[in-house]
């Protein structure tokens, strides 16, 4: 469809909007936007970057050095609401901004005003947690999952981190919302469901994700609320309630969450592989139901992260195979990324790098996924290194990867300049040989029984941590060189032709020029 | 419709946004503040709540504005049901979580305490709904369904009725008996908020039933509070259709902006089967 974008004069393909500081704050484009939530998503990854050295500085060696013991579980807790909240899924929104209107040829996004309202939320949050450090107390130290009885303790920063619950909730909650009316009513003509880019068709049903589970974790903070200053008895067994009832709602939230993490990294990663590999994606519309498989099954499956805290052996089977099932649609995605590179005129520019590092490493995490499944495995690992060695393999090798994938691959149609290939390749890496002396060497702490978030540890485990110690300060150190390629990249790149990458397919290299002009398809192409 | 049929209204940038931050981050602290008995929070949530008003005038303001200029068209319709559509999922989703709060207590966590492993702790408790729990020792008695609560629920229901009765009114360019059934609905609503409130009352004063009162009095004042205030969302939502229609905006073919609160009204409705179901009477 056509757009016509209101700035009280007639339309065209002039960039009428305010300037400085102004431009940000009030506006409705999809791109000014995406660009926020981009940087937005690398300020807290920053944040929570330096909590997590911290923390590793504080486990460098045994015994208490640099971290009061309450100010390593503030540490460890915001660290990981940060992560989550504040860098990952803001980072992926910020893709869906900028590519999911140019992927299906529409003008902008659905609600251009309520777009900007779901990022602009974003920085309120954020100060709330950070703020948080500083009021008396402290931050919330529960852990980023808050479990009461510990979460109805605590003063006022756990009060703090509730209402940031709330607002990151409402933005996350718009943000969907604005992607699935964008993907379902914005296609341009000829661009049937499935003919959309894979990206577009993972965000879609991330999206469904969200609405579905941000209400039910914005129920369970608010009931945390009012058990802890209104006297309701939701998690107080002596009034009728129960502890483990949070964990049931929160994790019924926290399971699809982690899939709305990676779910959008599987998008990126299937644009990039074909692109490289010079090869349509192999089996698409198998991609595109896997990925529903997936969305489906996660809604099932929460109370694997429960097997110890006491529930019914049916139950624990229950979950349990469930659990597993989801092995089989995300092995129908590794299966076809291969068989996609398979014979493909394969080069191996940054992103690729980055996406086959993916594939690597998140299949590692997959299998410690599966292990963790088992029940009898689970009672024995619970609550200990190897299922944060577990979820970081994932987490920051598969979403934060994916995430400098798409970075790479679509900074040149951004900025319209080229970042430096061997700085790219250096990044990769660097990120690549730290991120696994950080966490491979946890799988083995687990195994060991070193417990998560303690500040101390015992003497047999100094070795491995101060490997990992090291490792986190290198990835730490290479992702401030990441700012630098970007920066780099935008000042003083190469300038960037149209399609710089052979194997592109998408309308975005097809049929936009480089850099993307600020409105696009205002008249909108013909998919064939 | 303007000439711009073909064209998908894309708003020019826009302050109300940031305002509306603005409004929340002042009440996310002046709350967070007032929950732990500091004087400054009463301050910021009254100063948030107040931009947010502001903000809510302003920008619904704006969009009811371009919607009676044409600048939306049958694409910007759509978008609207979509958006709509999604946003009253996800406030099913909400109230889910506590419905399953209820069912989880009732089915589970309360027999539980019931069991053998409990008795040498609370060996005086017996395990059945309602309940406050082994530990609270204060007595309620619960609230019966066949008073007030079945009133309610026709009351809600009628309005139901007389909100589609508006809808059929404006199809048929009937604009005097579209407001005559605005306000019934309005009024039903209202009635049905103050019944509410009376019954709060009766709670507190006669039945000694309290949101302190244990599992039965959290999810019983949590379940029923929410809805009464989705409730007063949408009685004010349909006050400002009301005000809308007697300024002469919608048309027979184009009025998404009343179908959107009347889709909000019943669900509001549905909500409350729920309650009294599962509440009240089981």
């Amino acid at each position: 469809m056509a757009a016509v974008q209101d700035h009280g004069h007639s339309h065209g393909h002039d960039d009428h909007h305010p300037t400085g500081i102004m431009r940000w704050i009030t506006t409705t484009n999809h791109k000014d936007i995406g660009t926020m939530y981009l940087w937005f998503s690398f300020a807290m990854f920053l944040v929570g970057g330096t909590l997590a050295m911290g923390i590793r500085a504080e486990l460098y060696q045994p015994g208490i050095q640099i971290l009061e013991p309450e100010l390593f579980n503030q540490f460890t807790t915001l660290h990981g609401l940060i992560m989550v909240f504040g860098a990952i899924m803001p980072a992926f929104v910020g893709f869906a901004n900028w590519q999911v209107p140019m992927m299906i040829g529409a003008p902008d996004m659905a609600f251009a005003r309520m777009n900007n309202w779901s990022f602009w939320l974003l920085p309120v949050a954020a100060t709330l947690l950070v703020v948080s450090f500083f009021v008396p107390g402290g931050a919330a130290a529960g852990g980023w999952t808050f479990y009461p009885p510990l979460s109805t303790q605590g003063g006022l920063g756990v009060d703090m981190m509730i209402f940031a619950v709330h607002i990151l909730g409402a933005s996350s909650i718009m943000g969907s919302i604005n992607i699935i009316t964008t993907i379902l009513n914005m296609r341009a003509p000829g661009m049937t469901m499935m003919k959309m880019p894979l990206f577009v068709w993972t965000w879609l049903i991330t999206a469904y994700l969200l609405v579905l589970v941000m209400p039910v974790l914005a129920g369970v903070v608010t009931m945390l609320l009012t058990d802890r200053h209104f006297g309701t008895s939701f998690f107080n067994a002596a009034g009728g309630g129960d502890p483990v009832l949070f964990q049931h709602i929160f994790w019924f939230f926290g399971h699809p969450e982690v899939y709305i993490m990676i779910l959008p990294s599987f998008g990126i990663i299937s644009e990039v592989i074909p692109a490289f590999s010079r090869k349509p994606l192999f089996g698409y519309s198998s991609m595109v139901y896997a990925t529903a498989s997936i969305a489906i099954l996660s809604c099932f499956v929460w109370a694997h992260h429960m097997f110890t805290a006491g529930m019914p052996v049916t139950g624990q089977l229950f979950f349990m195979y469930a659990t597993m099932l989801i092995a089989v649609p995300t092995g129908v995605k590794v299966f076809n990324w291969t068989a996609t590179m398979w014979r493909g005129s394969m080069t191996f520019e940054t992103p690729m790098l980055f996406s086959i590092g993916f594939i690597f490493l998140f299949v590692i995490g997959g299998f410690s996924g599966v292990i963790c499944a088992i029940v009898p495995i689970d009672i024995q690992v619970q609550d200990t290194y190897y299922v944060i060695a577990h979820f970081h393999y994932v987490l920051v090798s598969g979403s934060l990867f994916a995430i400098f994938a798409g970075i790479y691959y679509w900074l040149p149609k951004w900025t319209g300049r080229m970042y430096n290939e061997t700085l790219g390749k250096w990044h990769f890496w660097l990120s690549m040989v730290f991120f696994n002396i950080t966490f491979f060497v946890q799988h083995f702490l687990g195994l060991a029984g070193m417990p998560r978030r303690i500040p101390d540890y015992a003497l047999q485990f100094a070795d491995f941590n101060m490997i990992s110690s090291l490792g986190a300060f290198g990835f730490g150190l290479t992702q401030l060189f990441f700012l630098y390629i970007v920066i780099n990249c935008i000042r003083s790149g190469e300038k960037a032709p149209q399609k710089p990458w052979e194997g592109a397919t998408t309308l975005e290299w097809t049929a936009l020029p480089t850099p993307a002009p600020y409105h696009s398809f205002e008249t909108p192409p013909v998919v064939k | 419709m303007s000439q711009e049929s073909g064209h998908y209204y894309v708003p020019a940038p826009s302050g109300w946004p940031i305002v509306g931050s603005t409004a929340l981050l002042f009440m996310a602290f002046g709350a967070a503040l007032t929950m732990n008995k500091m004087e400054l929070g009463y301050g910021l949530l009254a100063v948030g709540f107040a931009i947010l008003i502001y903000m809510l005038f302003g920008w619904f303001g704006t969009v009811a504005r371009e919607s009676e200029s044409g600048k939306f068209n049958a694409a910007v319709d759509r978008s609207f049901r979509w958006g709509m559509g999604w946003f009253i999922l996800t406030e099913v989703m909400f109230f889910a979580a506590f419905f399953g709060a209820l069912f989880y207590m009732r089915v589970f966590s309360l027999p539980w305490l019931g069991d053998a492993d409990h008795s040498l702790l609370w060996p005086d408790f017996v395990a059945e709904w309602p309940t406050a729990g082994p530990g609270t020792h204060e007595q309620f008695t619960p609230m019966g369904a066949w008073g007030l609560p079945a009133i309610n629920t026709l009351l809600l229901l009628t309005s139901g009725v007389t909100c589609t009765l508006a809808h059929w009114a404006l199809q048929a360019g009937k604009r005097e008996s579209l407001k005559m059934w605005l306000l019934a609905t309005i009024f039903l609503g209202v009635l049905f908020l103050g019944l509410q409130i009376y019954e709060y009352g009766h709670a507190y004063a006669d039945l000694n039933l309290k949101l302190t009162s244990g599992a039965y009095g959290s999810t019983f004042f949590m379940l029923t509070g929410f809805h009464g205030f989705h409730v007063t969302l949408g009685a004010i939502m349909l006050t400002v259709i009301y005000f809308r229609c007697a300024a002469g905006h919608f048309t027979p073919e184009k009025h998404f902006g009343f179908e959107g609160v009347a889709w909000y009204w019943h669900f509001v409705d549905v909500v409350w089967l729920g309650l009294f179901i599962f509440v009240y009477l089981m």
